[in-house]
This record gives structure tokens, sequence and C-alpha cells, in this order.
């Protein structure tokens, strides 16, 4: 158990890199996680190759929802749009550096969700263009 | 009811009736179960009695003709009995068996308010409702044009009961009202909101899941027209809840769920519904579980409610005193002579999941999230709570082993 507060998740949740929101943005999405109330919302700003420039997160949650938020922003930096597409959830357990439960996973899972719930958003977006 | 015999209440006594309180959560760390509001642990007379309706006797109930057919229907009927009794109510024709508390609600909903409510309407709920008294309402709202009011919730977690005499002018034609808050632990002041509403022309649902199981409800003295409650808070198993509904009420509803054990008799376009109770319970219905209802129930008045809620009050006290004490800690609710044994509470800067997690690793259940109360967490702008519920088992030195758990959190995010 002490590792799952391991020190990385803890400063993340205290200090993020990655908080706040993003005006204007090219992808921006939000969602919950109903069973614990945990909020997020990811704002992303890409070149006009695709890439990612900027992505920034806010809302609220536990310490591991936030953390993972913070340690995949990082992780998708300079990445195409495409590659973001297929994150799993190793990738992310790999950022956080521990093993989750079925309920705690959702709370880490939850930024990923939200992140691709935006990036399809918007594909769909210029398809009915 | 026979009096009961005026002891001092041994808690520890009354733990070895559970055996689940006696294993690890992880060696070396024992069960610390805080979250009886969430579901209650269950005593072995409960356990012992399901298993033996399963070993000797198992039958389907009122139609069979033979031994065990008879033995099930008896002691499926002799716990509604027990459990009409349990809260006075007059007649158990008037118990309604369900599955939980939230169908108890969806089956007065669906049957009494598409028959008797129409466009425009009011139904009056509160603040405080857990979703099982708003959802159903809200649904019923959508497909019938109906208009929602809401008892305001204070900043000290009570009733505002000026605005309600404002809102019985409106003329509800509903009052769902919650008997005890599953979040802030507010035990509302029922007897006198029920005659209002009463007085105002309104028809009344009591949600009663978490009072049943921690005080007397005496539904003689409550102007209830509807009450509801579940075993499985309560000792007994869970896929088993009551309604109670008045007479007169449930007779002129249309029958809920349709099938076998409801009707009178069946032609193949049209049928007659039965008598009450069984009217509402289409189906073969829980047997056992009514069977482990009526030994819950039982097991509980030979405890004592009474013992039970002084022994619940007094530890609750203790909690929220030793509570307080914690810097950056905040308890949602009343003060204690307003409340019951939920505790509920958030700590600046922490996530109330993030608190469960690391209690959890002492062995310290409690419940993180919005307790299916989400409304109210908005109103108090809080994401979630952490809950701690105190039922008739627990004790001061699990409450210390709680707050030892609570610094053990503020130092891994301190």
């Amino acid at each position: 158990m002490d590792d799952f507060y391991r020190e990385l998740i803890i400063e993340r949740y205290k200090t993020p890199h990655f908080r706040g929101v993003l005006d204007p943005h090219d992808i921006s999405y939000e969602d919950d996680n109903p069973a614990c109330g945990d909020h997020i919302q990811i704002d992303v700003r890409l070149d006009e190759n695709g890439i990612v420039t900027e992505a920034l997160f806010s809302g609220e949650g536990c310490a591991i929802s936030q953390a993972s938020a913070d340690l995949l922003l990082e992780s998708i930096i300079g990445k195409m749009v495409d590659d973001i597409k297929k994150l799993s959830k190793e990738d992310i357990l790999e950022n956080l550096g521990i093993e989750l439960g079925p309920v705690r996973l959702k709370c880490a899972l939850l930024p990923l969700k939200v992140l691709k719930a935006g990036i399809y958003g918007i594909e769909k977006t210029e398809r009915s263009d | 009811m026979a009096a009961k015999k005026i002891t001092g209440y041994d808690v520890n006594k009354v733990r070895e009736d559970f055996p689940v309180l006696t294993r690890e959560v992880y060696p070396g760390v024992p069960l610390i179960y805080l979250d009886s509001a969430a579901t209650s642990q269950k005593p072995k007379a409960v356990i012992k009695a399901m298993s033996a309706y399963y070993q000797d006797t198992n039958a389907n109930i009122h139609r069979g003709i033979h031994k065990l057919a008879e033995e099930a229907t008896y002691a499926y009927e002799s716990a509604r009995e027990r459990i009409a009794a349990f809260i006075n109510a007059p007649s158990s024709e008037e118990l309604i068996f369900t599955r939980n508390t939230t169908e108890s609600i969806n089956l007065v909903a669906y049957s009494w308010g598409r028959a008797f409510l129409k466009a425009g309407d009011r139904i009056l709920l509160t603040e405080m409702e857990h979703h099982s008294n708003l959802v159903p309402w809200q649904m019923l709202a959508s497909e019938l044009d109906l208009e929602l009011d809401f008892i305001p919730v204070t900043p000290d977690g009570l009733l505002d009961l000026d605005i309600y005499e404002q809102q019985l002018k409106k003329g509800p034609k509903l009052l769902g009202i919650t008997h005890m808050s599953n979040v802030l632990g507010t035990v509302n002041p029922l007897e006198q909101i029920l005659l209002d509403a009463k007085a105002a022309g309104a028809v009344t649902l009591v949600d009663g899941a978490q009072a049943a199981p921690h005080f007397q409800v005496d539904i003689s003295k409550l102007a209830a027209d509807f009450y509801a409650f579940s075993a499985h808070k309560m000792c007994g198993p869970t896929g088993i809840g009551v309604l109670f509904g008045k007479k007169d009420l449930l007779e002129k509803m249309p029958p809920f769920l349709g099938g076998g054990e409801m009707i009178k008799r069946v032609e193949l376009r049209s049928f007659k519904t039965n008598d009450l109770p069984h009217k509402f319970e289409a189906g073969t219905p829980a047997i056992a579980e009514a069977v482990g209802f009526g030994a819950a129930v039982d097991y509980l008045s030979e405890l004592g409610m009474d013992q039970i809620e002084r022994h619940e009050r007094s530890l609750t006290g203790y909690a929220i005193e030793k509570l307080s004490q914690i810097s950056d800690l905040h308890i949602l609710g009343p003060d204690i002579e307003e409340k019951g044994g939920v505790v509920a509470f958030y700590i600046k800067d922490i996530h109330a999941h993030d608190v469960a997690q690391i209690l959890d690793s002492e062995g310290i259940a409690v419940r993180a999230g919005h307790h299916c109360a989400q409304p109210l967490h908005t109103k108090f702008d809080l994401p979630a709570t952490s809950r701690a519920s105190l039922y008739l088992y627990n004790t001061r030195e699990e409450v210390d082993r709680l707050i030892d758990g609570i610094h053990k959190v503020k130092n891994i995010f301190a």
C-alpha cells in the first residue's frame, strides 16, 4: 500500500505540471466517474500535422485520477493523435508505476477515457463537416 | 411488544454474533467495519435461519398442498407478520415484500404515481434525498410532465421548515422524504412534517432505509402513507425490502408487476388482481430472504431498539468529538442531538477516495464518494466525502483506530 501512494503520485497530485484550461483549443472533452465523483476535463492544442503541442486538464478527483491525468498529458506532448489512440490501460499503469484493483482502476483510466473520447469526438465533427 | 429487560448493552457480546467481525482484512490486520449505512453485517441467527430454510424446508409458497410448501408459506408469511409488528403496522397485509427500498419507491411512483397524477401536479422532495428517492420521481415527472420542488437543506444539514411551509401552499400531491439522511445523518422531525403534509392534502412517502435499522420506527405514530426500508441494512440479507402502504391507497392502486401470485383469476385477455399484499408480489418472491429478514427483526428486537439507539448515539457522540479535534477535517450535518450514526467528513486537499484507500490498508472499511446523494454534495460544493457509519457492533476502540488511520492519511499527504 505504501507503494500505492508513491512519492510521484503524491507530488503530481499536489503540484501538477499540466493543470489548467486551454482556450482556444482543438480538442476539449470532460467526463465523470459516477462511482466517486471524479470529474476531468482535458483541453488539447494540435499543430497542422495533428501533433499535440499543448495539453492541460482541469476538474477534481482523487490523487490517482489527478496524477494519472498529469502523467498522461506529459506523455502525449509531441505525439500524433493516431498514436494517442493506441494508448492502453497498461500505458497508464506504467506511468503510475502501481497495480490497481478494479475500483481504483476506473480513477486511473478516467483521463485516458476523456482524452480518447475528445479525439474521437473531434474526428466525428470533422467528418460531418 | 413485551417489555425489554434493561440491562447494560454488552457490545463485545454482540460482536460474537457476527462471524465476519473476527476476520482479518490483510495478514495481521483485523476488520473494522464502519460501512453499515451501505450494508450491515449479518448475525449468525440470520445466516442460520436462511441456511436451515434451504436445508430443511425449501418449497415454493402459496400454491403447493404438500408439507414443505405449507411450511415455506408459513415461514414467509410469519416473517411478514413479525416485520409488520417490528414497525407497529396495523396489519401485515399492508406490508409488501419488494427487492429493497429502491424498488419500494419505484413501486409507488409507477403504480400510484401513474394512476393518480397528471400534468402540472407537484411533487415535493428534499435536497437530502438518496438517488433512490429522486430518480423515480424525475422519471415520472418527465413522463407525466410533473413539477418537482425540493425542501432546502440548511448549511447545518437540517431541512428548512419555514420554506417547507411555503412549499406546502403550492399544494403538492406527494411528499417524498427520508427519515434519516445517509450522508448528513440528520434524523428529520417527521411527526410534524408528515402531519403538515397531510393537512395540505399530500400523500406521504418516507424512505426509512437508514432509520428502521437504528431506532424504533412506530408507523402508527407517523402520518406516513408509504414507508420503505431494506433488510440488508438491518442485519438481514440483500435482495429483500418492504413497502408499508396504507390499505385504502394500496387497494386503489393498479398492480406493479404482472405475473403469477398477483392474480386471483386469469383469462386469455384479462385478469383479476389478488388481495393485498399479494397483489403487488408477482412471481416467486425471495423466500429464504424473507425468512432471513424475519430472523433479523427478531434479533434486533431481542437486543432492543432502544438499547441499540442508545449505544449508537453514545458512539456517534464519541466519534464526532474525536474527529472534531483533527485539523482540516470537517464533518457534515447537524449536531449529535439531531444526528444518527452516520459521520460524513472531508479533509482539506485530500480526496475522499484516497482517505478510504489508506484507511483500507489499516483494515478500516469506510465509504467514499457521493453516497448516492450527488445533488447534496453539489449543494455543499464537495465532489466527494468519506463516511464512517456506525452500528450496533461498533466500539470506541474502533473509532480510535479510525482516528489513528486518519492521522496516517494526513501524514502521507503532508
